[in-house]
């Protein structure tokens, strides 16, 4: 019985991952491209996406090496925009805290905006399942992922220059974040949240990159934890 | 682009290191240790507090149009959250909202 909550929760995982290499998988071999194009070898273009698994830092970090910037500003910029997944940490933690430290040490390896996002929406719908069964699913949502996003760059670096300009594809990221993030807008306190995120991040949109997101993101925790309060 | 290769594999090692360290921080070393409810508060909102703002810059300035507010993109993620959260299903609003994308672009061009 274990064994097939346990299967159950893999493959709902590997399910839920799916719509998203729609967008990671083109998101890669963009990257991909213009990483080669900026200069980057093959080995480098790829050692990104093996080793540093976020695509938004990656990209900033090229734009800033396109521009000859320090090593230093393009490496804490590239950390700025991911420190938001400190905050995915600590709200996985209720959830996952209790599991081995080598899977958390995995779990922290594919922690990226779909799995961290996958993860919790579905943790909240499913009180029962166990440890084992969210960690399960957490490494379900990246089973195609996580090989398709290296596999993926590799294909843009090689070959850049043949693929049409056309992969029509700025606003996939958009729509598959936002068709993820309504469904969990289910109280005024998460409403509370989700307006003074938008309205925090497109008011500090002008600070470095990562930086208005994070004030931002801070506030509407703050409102959304306060409107909790207040009507409990 | 003037770089040492031994600079970018810098850039490379240390962003992933601290990339991996920044996402183990938390869950790494707090373990199963129960933290106080006000931080759970907190937390609870962490989602809908950071995803929103990811996107919002570019909904409302996108790429395509160099960062001018389109009405055609912001039409198509009005219809994607209608969608997704009426239904609570993440497929029906992507799909409604990419086939409003498409649907509007294609209109505009044949304008």
């Amino acid at each position: 019985m274990a064994t097939t909550t346990q299967n159950s929760a893999f493959k709902a995982g590997v399910l839920a991952g799916l719509p998203f290499l729609l967008v990671g998988v083109p998101f890669a071999v963009l990257f991909g491209v213009v990483a080669t194009e900026a200069g980057l070898n093959i080995a480098q273009t790829i050692g990104f996406s093996f080793l540093v698994i976020a695509g938004a830092s990656q990209f900033t970090a090229i734009q800033l090496l396109s521009e000859n910037a320090p090593v230093f500003i393009v490496i804490a910029a590239a950390l700025a925009v991911n420190l938001r997944m400190a905050m995915y940490s600590a709200s996985l933690q209720p959830h996952l805290g209790a599991a081995s430290f080598r899977q958390r040490a995995l779990v922290a390896y594919l922690n990226v905006d779909a799995s961290y996002a996958l993860g919790m929406q579905r943790f909240e719908d499913e009180p029962d399942w166990s440890v084992n069964d969210k960690f399960l699913f957490f490494c379900g949502t990246m089973l195609f992922m996580f090989p398709l996003w290296v596999i993926g760059t590799w294909v843009g670096a090689i070959a850049g220059d043949v693929l049409p300009e056309a992969l029509d594809l700025d606003f996939a990221m958009p729509i598959m974040f936002l068709a993820l993030t309504a469904p969990m807008v289910k109280t005024l306190a998460h409403l509370g949240a989700a307006v003074t995120s938008v309205i925090g991040a497109l008011l500090l949109a002008f600070l470095p990159s990562g930086i208005g997101l994070l004030i931002a993101a801070v506030l509407a925790m703050a409102v959304g934890a306060e409107i909790e309060r207040r009507r409990a | 682009m003037s770089y040492p290769p031994s600079s970018i594999w810098l850039i490379i090692l240390v962003m992933g290191v601290g990339t991996y360290l920044i996402r183990f921080s938390f869950l790494g070393l707090i373990g199963n240790r129960k933290m106080p409810d006000w931080v759970l508060r907190h937390l609870r909102y962490t989602p809908v507090a950071i995803l929103p703002g990811l996107v919002a810059p570019l909904v409302m300035w996108p790429e395509a149009t160099g960062g001018e507010p389109d009405p055609i993109r912001l039409a198509a993620a009005a219809v994607t959250l209608g969608v997704a959260w009426w239904w609570k299903n993440l497929l029906a609003g992507a799909a409604a909202g990419a086939a409003t994308l498409a649907g509007l672009l294609w209109i505009s061009a044949a304008l």
